[in-house]
């Protein structure tokens, strides 16, 4: 197996008394794609933000290249390689593309007064970094607003490479995208792998985890189902688990608030969920 | 191999775009129309507007209000606003006078310490700005009046006047004037160093602008605060900055009209506050930030200029004027708006 980057282990993370996420465990590995699934408010987010350093967990340990680590900030997560591409994607949409791709870390040339943007290094380098992750932009001098929201992504992701990410993290990239451009960007995900990456991908979309992941957590009202490699589980049982999930609950839901909680169907079914939590 | 014949594909792509379309995008475009318009207009219209001499007149009124444009066009970039920006102008000439006149302070002394108070305010407004998260326009419209009051009832109760008196008497007047109030002739006109400083400082707006990182960081900030803080862009740094920037722009605008007329009234500068947002919009500039252009708010202020004294040489009503710039205003906007959308959409 390749080199473990992350390795999570029982992670648990409270806000005050609201349980967001606890016995969490999975393992991020170089060139490897780890996804994460689940449900809105399954506790995505609260698994990347500790992931990424913007909330330290409250229970369980994070071990990265081998050493428990607690982050306090984004920037703990970053000195280690580890970078995170939120839905927001952190670009200026009225900002061209090569000034988006550098934006915080711009490389000059020139002293004094005349320290000056290194204007060609910065649109070459653009220009070949998405080219090298099969990027085929028109022109880095249009702004980033005017691409689709595949290729935004796909800009956000070539910057974190280019900046030294050792582990990527995606959170629901394909969410608000169409079939075909989730397909672009589980192209550059593949290609982020093959390039020796960790990533840690989020989604709720079976379909698209399958095809690119290694590995599968499952998290479902901020327990894990599982921690499952590729080996050991087929598409059909992830979205068996998935959905079967997620339907029983919402039926559940639905009965209790139509029958009552003390009736027996919802009392019934209530115990199905909570048996497939387990 | 796959990357090279991909990127000459892109070029070709690139050269079918019209080049025109690239050029109407710039953000000084239409105000570079409108000047030459506006230009050709009174030219045409008037006897002296176009001579030596009465291009000295509208070249020194666009000049100073120029200055300020192009500063405030760069905080407006950044995605914020400056009402006490006119009221510093006023506030600046008046300590300097202040201390002079009154106190006996040396004149280089007074006019270093007129800079510092100023840029104080502006560390000042910018740091209320960012300390509380307030809209800007109301955070700075304190300050505007907290100096408004200062500057007419402070100078009234020092020196029992609505105005600097016997400026040009003091010691060494001689050199600031030179470097703030003087005129070169040519041809039978005055060009007044105003101008000189308003090119200048135009220049390097430009050139902060286009080409430094602080550039880079003025339109991101602008653009989309959140995410540049999240890829390290040091945004509180970046905005004080910027009130800096305005505030020294004031004190050197107050210089300048100090020392070429060698008085300052009181109420210099109160009102203009406006007029230097009009001349950044007028240049392209977003009044939601993250677009604009230092040249174009240089264009707002010389349309400004040329206008102010053209009704004056036409013999219209002055207060044409004012309507002139509510109609220039708003096609601004509707133009800004139009190629924001455009900048905006996927194609
Ligand atoms: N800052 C917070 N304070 C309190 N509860 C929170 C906070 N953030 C998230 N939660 C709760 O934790 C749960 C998981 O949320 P989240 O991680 O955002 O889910 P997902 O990303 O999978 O949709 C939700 O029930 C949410 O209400
Ligand atoms: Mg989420």
């Amino acid at each position: 197996m390749s080199e473990t980057l992350i390795e999570v282990r029982d992670i648990g993370k409270r806000y005050g008394n609201v349980i967001a996420l606890s016995g969490v465990t999975t393992s991020v590995h170089a060139g490897e794609v780890t996804c994460v699934l689940g449900d809105n408010g399954a506790g995505k987010s609260t698994f990347i933000k500790i992931l990424a350093g913007a909330h330290p967990h409250s229970d369980g340990e994070l071990v990265v290249d081998g050493e428990p680590r607690h982050f306090t900030s984004p920037r703990d997560a970053q000195a280690l390689g580890i970078a995170t591409v939120y839905q927001d994607l952190a670009v200026v949409p009225l900002m061209p593309v090569w000034r988006n791709f550098f934006l915080g870390q711009e490389p000059t040339k020139g002293w004094g007064p005349l320290r000056r943007l290194d204007r060609e290094t910065m649109k070459r380098t653009t220009s070949t970094e998405l080219a090298a992750m099969g990027i085929d932009l028109r022109d880095v001098d249009q702004p980033i607003g005017t691409l689709s929201g595949g290729e935004r992504q796909c800009v956000a992701i070539a910057r974190a490479v280019y900046f030294g990410a050792r582990v990527l993290i995606l959170d629901e990239p394909t969410a608000a995208l169409g079939v075909k451009q989730s397909g672009v960007v589980l192209k550059y995900i593949a290609r982020a792998r093959e390039r020796g990456l960790g990533v840690v991908f989020i989604t709720h979309n079976p379909h698209h985890a399958y095809p690119v992941g290694d590995r599968f957590m499952l998290l479902r009202r901020g327990r894990s189902m599982g921690d499952f490699p590729k080996s050991d589980l087929t598409l059909d049982e992830l979205t068996a688990m998935m959905a079967g999930g997620a339907e029983l609950e919402a039926l559940s839901h639905e009965l209790t608030a139509e029958l009552g909680q003390d009736s027996e169907v919802a009392q019934t079914m209530s115990q199905d969920v909570k048996v497939l939590d387990t | 191999m796959t990357a090279a014949t991909q990127a000459t594909a892109a070029d070709e792509r690139v050269s079918r775009q019209s080049t025109l379309t690239r050029v109407l995008r710039r953000p000084e475009v239409g105000a570079l129309v409108a000047a030459v318009a506006v230009f050709v207009f009174f030219a045409v219209q008037t006897e002296v507007f176009a001579t030596a001499n009465g291009a000295s007149t509208w070249l020194r009124s666009a000049s100073t209000i120029g200055i300020m444009a192009v500063a405030v066009a760069m905080l407006m970039i950044g995605g914020e606003f400056d009402l006490s920006a006119g009221a510093m102008t006023g506030f600046t000439g008046l300590a300097v006078g202040v201390m002079t006149t009154h106190w006996g302070l040396p004149i280089w002394l007074a006019i270093l310490i007129s800079l510092l108070l100023a840029l104080a305010l502006g560390v000042a407004n910018g740091v209320m700005v960012i300390r509380t998260g307030l809209p800007s326009f109301i955070v700075t419209l304190g300050t505007f009046f907290v100096l408004q009051g200062v500057d007419v009832a402070l100078t009234k109760a020092i020196t029992g006047d609505v105005a600097i008196q016997g400026m040009s008497l003091v010691p060494q007047y001689d050199q600031p004037h030179a470097v703030f109030g003087s005129a070169l002739d040519v041809n039978g006109g005055s060009l007044y160093v105003s101008v000189l400083w308003w090119i200048v400082v135009t220049a390097v707006a430009t050139w902060v602008l286009l080409r430094t990182r602080a550039g880079n960081w003025i339109f991101a900030v602008g653009g989309a605060q959140t995410s540049s803080r999240q890829v390290g862009v040091p945004v509180a740094r970046t905005k004080i900055a910027l009130f800096c920037t305005t505030a020294g722009a004031g004190w050197l605008v107050g210089m300048l009209l100090l020392f070429t007329t060698s008085t300052v009234q009181s109420n210099t500068g109160i009102g203009q506050e406006f007029i230097y947002i009009i001349c950044a919009v007028v240049g392209g500039c977003l009044l939601t930030g993250g677009y604009g252009s230092a040249v174009g708010a240089a264009l707002g202020a010389l349309i400004y200029g040329m206008t102010n004294q053209g009704i004056v040489y036409a013999g219209w009503d002055n207060n044409w004027l004012k309507a002139f710039l509510g109609v220039m205003l708003l096609l601004a906007v509707l133009l800004n708006e139009w190629v924001r959308k455009r900048a905006e959409l996927a194609r």
